[in-house]
């Protein structure tokens, strides 16, 4: 398979009268053409913003990107000027967001929504966007497309909206699908209809997508990768099996144990991770999980281990290696 | 389990919202029925769970039978006393034995007091302590839930979302109740503190003999602590029962496609579910449909039954309801 998103020592920075936080630091990864990914990590962790930072979303002021690289079929995204950046947002490369609440326009239809893009991205008439825009909400399983399309987005409901959204994500063909928490806003029926039509499209369309989500659950179902984050760095990046089945790292453990399953047999204490995740203004010398960690040697405090490979496509940054002793 | 004394007993809950238009003389057009005739039963010292979809009533279950809202109709049995019928001092009174612990750790915490007089209010208010006695259980407290005792000092904006919430279980402990109410009290923390306040909830339910009516939306968490389930759906309960049998043998149709829209972090077992994946969203409670309100989007409804007759919410033996004309 092909290398269609390859980034390298992406960092992102914060500039903010408290000091300067540091969301993303010098973050690298691949993704292949029509592989799914899943970033998974909590609140904070850089996440969002690392994608972000790829769009070139990144409120500036306070925020920037001060460093690295994102190739995308042959060029680099961070080095694009605006005008070139917009040709590839929304076209290429298409997102959709957490909350499908707010990011539609309440006073503008669905249709003129979903056209904005097609007019704008692929030069189409209006009649002809009109068309395209009701076979869109026919591909997202909108019942009723074509009289719904003239409808404002309050007469929708969330999980319908979210459909709209991916709808128009879809638009001009993506090569790439990022989709930022865009069901955790969602209930769990409602959840599992979009989780279930994103897979489905992913087939019928063959584009790759970034799910961005904090629910292991979710990314053991969709994803084909995984990448663990964690105070703004990849601490951990596996196929999606290996993870689960061979986690590596401390904090991918500590998850994985913190989470009531479903299918658990009997009734077992969890393990929570204690303390809590650092401050990203005031981040620790060290590995930034060492302070919470139960596997901390005195070496953890001090040097911030970098990604190395342990097993196939299977990398982790980590002092320790949890199936026993040092590294 | 089963032999154990009943502590609360909820008979035909009701609590409808009145739909009003006009600005100066307001017409009654209607009601939205959030909560639509429950009858359950929560016996001493276990866990019940009340899991549902948003807007399908499970909050204001938990406070309509607290008495934060009057119900529409109905009795609420707790210790023998019919709360719906009490109010002033005797149910002031009553408010000792029961307890709220809230979701949002952010709002539920006053930003202008200090953590001793949000978990001392309670102790004040109920006459149980003052002064420096006061000061002294309310260290004791915050111990309890695993805070610092010299925190109580210290404002709410000082804590993180985790702490937060042990501050409001703390609150909730103070008076010593017999049934703390939770609601949501872990959907908004991150995922690695969440198995924190869970697992200080249990420990907090052992050490003082609690009963919990534990509200939650992820049917994971509901399932790990409790010991039966209830499951909602538009202002009713489609079935009740064990956290196992529930689990596998649930009758509802409703609580299967619940069941099977969970996604269980396990990549090995994801890739062999069978989902059933309900089509359609919930409807308005405003304007529920007729019949059983599931039917709308039920995969095995029964054309001329289930869209006419409401389903009667039966005991089928062995400690299991449920509401759905399939279940005989």
């Amino acid at each position: 398979m092909a290398t269609l998103l390859q980034v390298k020592g992406l960092k992102t920075q914060f500039f903010t009268q408290d000091g300067v936080v540091n969301a993303v630091n010098a973050i690298d990864f691949d993704l292949n053409e029509g592989e799914t990914l899943g970033i998974v990590g909590e609140s904070g962790c850089g996440k969002s913003v690392s994608v972000l930072s790829l769009m070139r979303l990144i409120p500036t002021p306070p925020g920037r990107v001060v460093g690295g690289e994102a190739w995308f079929q042959g060029r680099d995204l961070i080095k694009m000027d605006n005008e070139e950046i917009r040709s590839v947002r929304g076209n290429k490369i298409a997102m959709i967001f957490q909350d499908p609440m707010t990011s539609l326009n309440p006073v503008l239809t669905i249709n003129q929504q979903v056209s904005e893009a097609l007019e704008l991205h692929l030069g189409m008439d209006k009649r002809q966007a009109r068309r395209r825009t009701v076979e869109l909400l026919d591909l997202v399983r909108i019942p009723d497309a074509a009289n719904r399309i003239d409808d404002y987005p309050h007469q929708f409901s969330g999980g319908m909206r979210q459909r709209v959204m991916i709808a128009m994500g879809l638009s001009c063909n993506p090569q790439l699908l990022i989709a930022d928490e865009p069901t955790t806003a969602l209930d769990v029926t409602i959840q599992a209809q979009i989780t279930d039509l994103v897979r489905q499209l992913k087939n019928e369309i063959g584009m790759a997508v970034i799910w961005i989500t904090h629910d292991l659950g979710i990314v053991a179902g969709l994803a084909d990768r995984v990448n663990v984050m964690y105070a703004g760095f990849i601490i951990e990046s596996a196929d999606v099996k290996d993870l689960y089945a061979d986690p590596r790292h401390p904090y991918t453990l500590g998850l994985l144990g913190s989470i009531p399953r479903l299918d658990a047999e009997r009734k077992t204490r969890l393990t929570p991770i204690e303390g809590l995740p650092p401050d990203l203004i005031d981040m620790p010398p060290g590995c930034p999980f060492a302070p919470r960690c139960r596997y901390a040697l005195d070496k953890c405090l001090t040097e911030n281990p970098v990604l190395e490979t342990v097993a196939r496509r299977h990398t982790v940054a980590c002092w320790v290696d949890v199936k026993g002793g040092s590294r | 389990m089963a032999d154990k004394e009943i502590l609360l007993q909820v008979e035909d809950l009701k609590m409808w919202f009145p739909i009003t238009q006009g600005i100066i003389i307001q017409h009654h057009v209607g009601d939205i029925k959030a909560v639509d005739g429950l009858s359950f039963f929560i016996r001493r010292g276990e866990t019940l769970g009340l899991v549902g979809e948003s807007g399908c009533g499970k909050s204001t279950t938990g406070r309509a039978i607290l008495q934060l809202y009057r119900p529409t109709g109905g009795d609420v049995y707790f210790q023998g006393h019919n709360l719906t019928q009490l109010k002033g001092e005797p149910l002031r009174r009553m408010r000792r034995q029961m307890q709220m612990i809230f979701q949002d750790p952010y709002a539920s915490l006053n930003p202008r007091m200090t953590v001793g007089d949000i978990v001392g209010e309670p102790l004040e208010v109920h006459n149980i302590a003052r002064g420096r006695e006061l000061r002294e259980r309310v260290m004791d407290l915050l111990e309890d839930v695993g805070l610092n005792r010299y925190f109580i000092n210290r404002y709410p904006h000082e804590f993180s979302g985790g702490q937060r919430q042990r501050i409001g279980v703390a609150r909730a402990l103070a008076v010593g109740p017999e049934f703390i109410v939770c609601d949501e009290p872990i959907s908004a923390l991150d995922v690695s503190i969440q198995a924190q306040i869970i697992n200080l909830l249990e420990e907090m339910q052992q050490k003082y003999h609690l009963t919990y009516l534990f509200i939650a939306h992820d049917l994971s968490v509901v399932r790990h602590i409790s010991d039966r389930v209830a499951v909602m759906y538009l202002g009713k309960i489609v079935e009740l029962t064990t956290r196992d049998q529930l689990y596998y043998d649930g009758r509802h149709p409703y609580t299967k496609a619940l069941l099977s829209a969970v996604p269980i972090p396990d990549p090995a077992v994801e890739e062999k579910r069978q989902r059933t994946i309900l089509t359609g969203d919930v409807p308005s409670p405003a304007n529920p449909p007729k019949g059983c309100h599931f039917h709308t989007r039920c995969p095995v409804k029964i054309a001329g039954t289930c869209d006419v007759i409401e389903p009667e919410f039966k005991d089928i033996g062995n400690d299991h309801w449920v509401a759905c004309h399939r279940v005989s």
